[in-house]
């Protein structure tokens, strides 16, 4: 049977504004199927973003969401849980809004283990503002900032959320689109900072640029460099050259939860009187 | 026994024609027409699902019983 979007959409959204082949659409439908699945209720869901395209996306989920400013997500959705933890936050944004603009408090969010989800559309550029290099960009690829070639490396978010502190790390792509729910529900289950990356393609700014001629080849592209965790175990250094793991790449449930310790300091304080 | 066929509904409205579910469909049931996708070939169509998970746009609804 064919699976119920419009439940979770806010009337009158569709269609949105991302550009023909752009994977965005594809991790919001893998997000609503994950929050269907676990039966979450919308009044006690947040849904936060900064700005950017991937940013665009609580806008059309039908739940309680907060559109804030450029890569600061992670203070406001830090915000919402220890107003209210017994919420849902999910965050959702894009490599630049995540990694660039927001790369400070996505670290320190990482490091506090704090119950939240966050969902990071990696599609190695700043779409909205004009296709500029983000940290994401691989070194020699091309964006409107750096016509030829970007000198920089590029972060290996997953690597940088787990080194930071973050307690649950997965990895999934736009391609292996019945693993993102999975992906994402698993993230929204685990009791502590939970980072998804899902990589993106981006056929406007980054695909132009980097001759790829059609979204369907930078999907497949996608399809190529994807390994899952358990294949790589079996695979040489060299097979495994330019390729990237998907699936849950770590998961630590020992480490203290924020919201829990924090409980915990007010009763401390109270009892002290 | 006869096979049942689901209905494959596309929303023309929400279609982008970016070619995913025409590319990305094992058994060739999807044929772009002008910029929309339409249905080819429904007999072929097994119902796994891959346009309806991959279309971006929320634009295909495949329909089984």
């Amino acid at each position: 049977m064919a699976f119920d979007y419009d439940k979770w959409i806010r009337p009158g959204k569709l269609p949105h504004i991302w550009c023909p082949g752009c994977g965005h659409g594809i991790v919001m439908k893998g997000l609503i199927r994950a929050m269907d699945t676990l039966n979450l209720k919308k009044e006690e869901t947040a849904v936060v973003s900064g700005i950017g395209c991937a940013s665009r996306l609580p806008g059309y989920i039908d739940c309680c969401t907060l559109h804030t400013a450029h890569g600061r997500a992670a203070a406001f959705a830090t915000g919402v849980k220890m107003a209210k933890p017994e919420m849902n936050v999910i965050l959702v944004g894009g490599d630049g809004d995540g990694t660039a603009i927001g790369g400070n408090h996505f670290i320190h969010a990482c490091r506090r283990n704090i119950n939240m989800t966050y969902i990071i559309m990696n599609n190695y550029i700043y779409g909205m503002t004009g296709g500029q290099f983000s940290p994401c960009t691989p070194t020699g690829h091309k964006a409107s900032t750096t016509p030829y070639g970007n000198p920089d490396p590029g972060f290996d978010i997953a690597k940088l959320a787990i080194g930071a502190g973050a307690t649950f790390v997965a990895r999934g792509t736009a391609f292996h689109a019945n693993q993102i729910d999975k992906l994402i529900a698993e993230a929204i289950q685990h009791k502590g900072f939970s980072v998804v990356e899902i990589l993106d393609d981006c056929p406007t700014t980054y695909g132009r640029r980097n001759k790829y001629k059609s979204v369907i080849e930078m999907m497949n592209r996608l399809k190529d460099v994807a390994v899952p965790v358990k294949a790589a175990e079996k695979m040489t250094a060299e097979q495994l050259q330019g390729k990237v793991l998907t699936g849950v790449l770590y998961k630590d449930e020992t480490k203290p939860e924020y919201t829990a310790e924090y409980a915990k300091v007010i009763e401390r304080a109270q009892a002290a009187k | 026994m006869e096979k049942k066929l689901p209905k494959i509904e596309i929303i023309e409205k929400y279609c982008k024609g970016c070619h995913i579910c025409v590319e990305f469909c094992p058994k060739d049931v999807l044929e772009m027409k002008g910029f929309y996708a339409s249905v080819k070939n429904l007999e072929a169509c097994i119902s796994c699902m891959q346009c309806e998970l991959r279309c971006p746009d929320f634009a295909i609804k495949v329909i089984t019983e």
